[in-house]
């Protein structure tokens, strides 16, 4: 009951924010909840599953791209229309992807699924006639819900229509991912995780499990990843590579894999922290490094561990 | 026709020589540790600017240009104690929890050392000028063949040799085997782990360390160059399988004559090529080639 109003509380802060903030906060916020969509999609993965992707820029890099892509050289400049193909788009990688990695676990999964990361990363690197090489491809500004909004200028289009787009849609997906781990497929991924010896003399189909988590996982990042594109309008192949996959891992960590919003928190605080150290030192790197070696030794449980004091936090409860 | 061919494999040789370095301070770790060190990477790129610093230096109190090669190797080498601030101030924190930890660890010393490069050395490549062609060139089937390229590669092959005979041939040796076979059986045979740990890491970062410090001549040093690499290494360990060292060394080969050959073939394709093969190799033989033999 305190956690729906917490929920509750801060997204209500969330809308009110335009209203209230300096329009140098709300922009941030744009990055912050098209995060925040890849991150329920992973830690679906990561905190329910127990597999960690050292690749899921590959499909952030799906949904970005298609967003360009279809904006650029489609002429095809609704939003609705680029989600639902990059959602499409990301499952159709994502099941021969899936469909190899799911036979592994740990290291050997983390492994695949960084190759995989690195395939899609030099061709859209090194195919430059069709991606735009290292350049990248522009995002041009999508209509939202069948309205083109050209006419506005780009910083009330992005505070105001397209915030709240983006709110809707990390809303959305919030609530799907809720069901999800709440339904008897979500408890199914968590048996599996803490002793899938067992789960399979259940009756649990483990490798089936994993597949479905990881296509559902990877449509969240693809259309996540489209979600990032119009705040800057381009995107490039660093989106895509390993690092930036690394980078999604450690947001999650930060705020709490074992906690169904403690991925949310994550990206809020890794987006704005990394602004304020970058707006102080160029070296955001080393200082988060550092951050990250301090997460994992001693709170491994993120900051939504810290809160709420308690071990294996059961995902069940937020 | 032959001296191109020439060319290509001696520059995918060449290449392959560095790899194997940065690849076999990755699997000495994996092998006892069971840590996928992604940090190597950025120990390579560490040792290079520390090569470059050091030549520099060299350069600058008048040593013979003949002898760059030792401050070179021996400043490539001296920044490989970082392996052990790095052992004991994290990693020996965690070796008790599950392999993501240990992982996330790495990625967190990449972020670190990345920016500490940017810190020490700026941000713009540096290399050691006109430094490469000092031992002159060699021409081979009618390639023209820097001798310094031979000379790393002749040293490459040295310490791949010596690690051989350091793995099976001395007590410190059959330790880290005996570690990597049964870690638990070691202990309660009297090895002290922390020992053998903090060693076998210094001794990969060393490897990685060395490994940037000799390709330095070649090219120039960059921050980035770490986190680039570490993916090549990776393909190397993998292609190889996971903790064996004929493996690295195999693996080495493959990737860099392969490398070597996409790029004179078709650029578009060289790193794709590998990653292609390396999804195979995961798919097929997850064990990589030479895969299950420890260390």
């Amino acid at each position: 009951m305190k956690g729906r109003l917490v929920v509750m509380a801060a997204t209500a802060a969330v809308a009110v924010a335009p209203l209230v903030a300096s329009t140098y906060h709300v922009l941030l916020m744009l990055p912050f909840m098209a995060y925040a969509v890849v991150l329920l999609g992973l830690n679906l993965l990561f905190g329910y599953a127990g597999l960690v992707s050292f690749g899921h820029a590959l499909f952030v890099g799906i949904g970005a791209y298609t967003g360009a892509f279809l904006t650029s050289h489609g002429k095809i400049r609704s939003l609705e229309v680029i989600l639902v193909a990059a959602a499409a788009l990301g499952a159709l990688v994502a099941v021969p992807v899936a469909a190899l990695c799911a036979r592994y676990v740990k290291i050997y999964f983390g492994m695949l699924t960084l190759a995989f990361g690195m395939v899609f990363y030099t061709f859209v690197l090194k195919f430059y006639r069709l991606t735009g090489g290292d350049e990248g491809t522009p995002f041009l500004r999508p209509s939202l819900l069948g309205r083109s909004l050209d006419a506005m200028p780009k910083i009330d289009y992005l505070v105001g229509p397209y915030y709240y787009y983006s709110l809707a849609v990390l809303i959305l997906a919030a609530l799907g991912m809720w069901r999800i781990v709440h339904s008897p497929f979500g408890l199914c991924l968590k048996t599996i995780r803490d002793n899938p010896v067992k789960a399979e003399t259940l009756g649990i189909g483990v490798t089936r499990y994993r597949f479905f988590a990881f296509v559902i996982s990877a449509i969240y990042a693809a259309v996540g990843g489209a979600l990032l594109g119009p705040p800057t309008g381009n995107v490039d192949p660093t989106l895509a590579y390993w690092t930036h996959s690394g980078n999604l891992v450690f947001m999650t960590l930060l705020g709490g894999f074992a906690s169904f919003f403690g991925p949310v928190v994550g990206a809020f605080v890794f987006i704005y922290l990394q602004n304020w150290v970058m707006s102080i030192v160029p070296y955001w790197r080393l200082i988060f490094g550092a951050m990250l070696a301090v997460i994992v030794i001693l709170a491994p449980e993120g900051l939504m561990g810290l809160v709420t004091r308690r071990r294996p936090a059961p995902a069940s409860r937020a | 026709m032959t001296a191109h061919v020439v060319n290509v494999l001696l520059s995918g040789v060449f290449h392959a020589s560095i790899l194997f370095l940065v690849a076999a301070g990755l699997q000495v770790v994996f092998g006892v540790q069971k840590i996928f060190n992604l940090a190597c990477g950025s120990f390579y790129a560490l040792g290079a600017y520390a090569g470059v610093s050091a030549v520099g230096w060299y350069a600058g109190v008048g040593g013979p240009p003949a002898l760059f090669i030792l401050p070179l190797a021996l400043a490539g080498l001296a920044v490989g104690a970082i392996g052990i601030i790095v052992e004991r101030g994290l990693l020996s924190f965690v070796y008790d929890r599950d392999e993501t930890f240990q992982l996330l660890l790495t990625f967190a010393v990449v972020l670190m050392m990345e920016d500490a490069i940017r810190l020490i050395w700026g941000t713009s490549p540096r290399s050691t000028s006109g430094l490469y062609l000092t031992y002159g060139q060699l021409r081979l089937f009618g390639a023209v063949v820097p001798v310094y390229n031979l000379i790393v590669i002749a040293a490459s092959l040295a310490i791949a040799l010596s690690i051989g005979w350091l793995l099976t041939r001395t007590t410190f040796g059959r330790i880290i085997r005996a570690t990597a076979d049964n870690r638990e059986m070691a202990e309660a045979l009297g090895v002290d782990m922390r020992w053998v740990y903090a060693r076998v890491f210094t001794l990969g970062t060393a490897l990685g360390t060395l490994g940037g410090a000799l390709v330095i001549p070649a090219t120039a040093a960059m921050s980035e160059m770490g986190i680039e690499l570490i993916v090549e290494a990776f393909a190397v360990v993998v292609i190889g399988g996971l903790g064996s060292m004929r493996g690295a060394f195999v693996g080495a080969l493959v990737v860099g004559v392969l490398r070597s050959v996409a790029i004179s073939v078709y650029p578009e394709l060289e790193m794709l090529l590998i990653y292609l093969i390396v999804i195979l190799v995961l798919v097929m033989r997850p064990r990589g080639l030479f895969g299950g033999a420890a260390a």
